[in-house]
């Protein structure tokens, strides 16, 4: 599979971040993070990850989920790890 | 929708908080209040059973311990859940939570003390919740351990883990058999059939410490939904099972009873006779079995006088072999066994019968079970639709009752007025206030009757018992014994005191013996009883649903009058009646009432 470029990955994100903060019509963007995103909690946060990993067929490692801040930080990690599993 | 018992778990996840909105939206839903009591992060767990139970008519409520605090909780800070007041509790812990596992230099003599002292602390936990809540416990126990650091000898050797969870489960179970407050969950053998591999989450859990997938997730919610249908009564109880390449290979029709495929000759043979034991077994546990095909009665029937089938015909309750569309069949089928189709589960390898019949006959369970004879129990069991939270004497005896039914039938075709066939029936019924021997049956009736119920409450053992305690309630079952067996407890009233008026809370009746003038038994009791309580005037209730509707004009019927200053906070649609006992006269002239039957 081609490799996804991050705008890309950033498309993909948006309706998995819709279902994770329950808001309907959330658009994120690279910057949003936790401290500026509505419903970004810890619940909401184990909930996006476990279906990004789903969507992109990956695994994160425990220090990758570790320095998870920012969706900036989770587009770079997945354009780095597509096709890794 | 998405079929829930059935599906992936990535089908709910990504769609979960719709799906949850509109099963929320629905109407007639039952409260339910769960309280779940973890050992790790218990929160997608209640997710999933969440959206499991609301697709099964309970609207449920939840609370979550603090992570890891089931034990303190449970013991000695429950201020906040006895504040909740649930109904339920769910005791969600795993061979993590082990505290009293044996050192490696454990002997033989040794391991009994280590399994005895983890039990106790369960014990404590189970009879604390006991005595503060007095509500229903499901407890899982253990499933083996990831990784067996003994190889194989950890399942031998006095200081093996798995060894020690072995016996911990022993001990559980035994528990559990003796307590009827006290549910097991078998997550031992849920996770053993799901995968253990596929079972833990490492990351997860050294993340958030969930410490299961959300594949594994969603069997134990599925599991916990089966169980809790089961305790309110919402078990399935008849399975309907198409012929033709299902209960045999080929088509008796065109291929003559010699040619179908059943016995011991061939693979395929071999598999049909395994479905058949299976469906046997089921039929045993008291699982009515209905035969609905497309076929001549004659020609179906012979299929059975095989001399390899596993199946005869007496091991049906209801036959029905004609050109008649399947929903149309299906609904004399529901109507011959006074049963809804809620409790069918229906099997054919035809997609087009099963499609038919999902559409037309909602609430009917139709899985997909395919064509392959050797997949069919295994997608029976996935669906879980007959699940049982204890096998009473009843279960035992439903199919040999049902077949007297049929044989009762017969008999009534030849008298000449319905009382001469009554009491052609040689009736006798044991009326009398609530026994601590019949409180578990009693509950179980309660919580499952849905067409012979006037308002369809629901109670505890729990409850049941206190008011089985409490002199201002005077609470009556009736069981019937007649000429073709015993009937079982089948009937409950439970009425409440107020001045010297008696408020009907339930009255209830299995509708395997309609029309057999117990109900008139039964208020002659009620009548005699309260009278001695000094009541002056029964009240009785009928809240309708969208099953009850044939006991709309129950106390009508039984001379009950219109009640008009009705209770504010009653429902619009319900209907209040009463009966003045100062002339009251006995109704009952078909049965005879006894103390005790059987001595």
């Amino acid at each position: 599979m081609a490799r996804l470029a991050g705008q890309e990955v950033l498309a993909e994100l948006q309706p998995i971040f819709e279902e994770a903060m329950d808001v309907p019509g959330l658009v994120v963007t690279c910057d949003s993070s936790a401290l500026n995103t509505p419903n970004w909690d810890s619940l909401a946060h184990i909930e996006m990850i476990e279906l990004v990993e789903r969507r992109f067929s990956i695994r994160f490692a425990l220090n990758e989920l570790q320095d998870l801040k920012t969706v900036g930080d989770l587009v770079r990690l997945i354009v780095s790890r597509e096709g890794k599993v | 929708m998405l079929d829930l018992d059935f599906c992936r778990v990535d089908e709910i996840l990504n769609v979960r908080k719709a799906l949850r909105r509109e099963l929320l939206a629905r109407e007639g839903l039952q409260d339910l209040r769960l309280a779940v009591l973890g050992g790790s992060t218990t929160n997608e767990i209640v997710n999933l059973l969440e959206l499991l139970l609301l697709s099964n008519g309970f609207r449920p409520v939840f609370y979550q311990s603090e992570y890891g605090r089931y034990y303190e909780e449970a013991i000695h800070d429950s201020a906040a859940l006895i504040e909740f007041a649930p109904d339920i509790i769910y005791i969600h812990t795993s061979y993590r939570d082990v505290r009293n596992a044996p050192p490696l230099q454990c002997n033989e003599e040794g391991l009994p003390g280590y399994v005895t002292a983890e039990l106790a602390r369960y014990r404590e936990i189970w009879s604390s919740l006991e005595e503060k809540l007095g509500c229903q416990i499901i407890q899982n126990n253990f499933e083996m351990p990831p990784f067996a650091p003994l190889g194989n000898m950890d399942a031998v050797s006095s200081a093996g883990e798995s060894r020690f969870l072995m016996q911990l489960n022993a001990a559980f179970a035994q528990e559990a058999s003796g307590n009827a407050r006290l549910v097991l969950q078998d997550v031992c053998g849920l996770s053993a059939r799901f995968g253990l591999d596929r079972w833990f989450d490492w990351n997860r859990y050294f993340s958030y410490k969930i410490l299961l997938t959300s594949e594994a997730n969603l069997e134990l919610a599925r599991s916990l939904n089966a169980l809790v249908r089961a305790m309110y009564g919402k078990s399935r109880k008849v399975l309907v099972l198409d012929l033709d390449n299902t209960l045999w290979g080929g088509v008796i029709g065109d291929d003559g009873v010699e040619k179908i495929e059943i016995g011991r000759e061939t693979p395929v043979a071999e598999a049909y006779t395994a479905f058949q034991e299976y469906c046997l077994a089921l039929r045993n546990r008291g699982i009515l079995l209905a035969v609905c095909s497309k076929n001549d009665d004659e020609i179906a029937k012979a299929g059975f006088a095989h001399p390899s089938s596993v199946l005869k015909l007496e091991h049906f309750s209801s036959f029905k072999a004609n050109w008649e569309p399947k929903p149309d069949n299906i609904l004399v089928i529901a109507k011959e066994l006074n049963l809804g189709v809620d409790s069918f589960v229906f099997v054919d390898d035809n997609p087009a019968e099963r499609a038919i019949v999902a559409a037309q006959v909602p609430g009917v369970a139709v899985p997909d079970i395919g064509d392959e004879v050797v997949r069919y129990v295994g997608i029976l069991n996935r669906g879980r639709y007959f699940e049982p939270v204890s096998l009473s004497e009843e279960d035992m005896q439903r199919a040999a009752q049902y077949a007297g039914n049929s044989q009762r039938a017969a008999l009534q075709t030849k008298f000449s007025s319905y009382g001469e066939y009554l009491d052609s029936l040689e009736m006798v019924a044991e009326i009398a206030p609530f026994e601590p021997v019949y409180m578990d049956r009693i509950t179980q009736l309660t919580n499952k009757t849905n067409q012979f119920n006037l308002t369809t409450r629901r109670y505890t053992l729990a409850e049941m018992n206190s008011v089985a305690n409490n002199e201002g309630f005077l609470g009556l079952y009736g069981r019937l014994v007649d000429r073709f067996g015993d009937n079982g407890l089948i009937s409950v009233v439970l009425g409440r005191k107020e001045a010297s008026g008696l408020h009907l809370d339930l009255w209830l009746m299995s509708c395997r013996v309609l029309k057999r003038d117990l109900e008139l038994a039964m208020l002659d009791s009620v009548a005699e009883r309260a009278a001695a309580m000094n009541i002056r005037t029964v009240y009785g209730y009928y809240l309708p649903t969208s099953k009850n509707a044939m006991v709309a004009d129950f106390y009508p019927n039984l001379g009950f009058s219109p009640f008009r200053a009705r209770p504010e906070n009653l429902h619009e649609e319900a209907t209040v009646w009463t009966l003045d006992l100062t002339e009251y006269r006995k109704r009952n002239q078909h049965i005879k009432i006894v103390e005790r039957i059987n001595g």
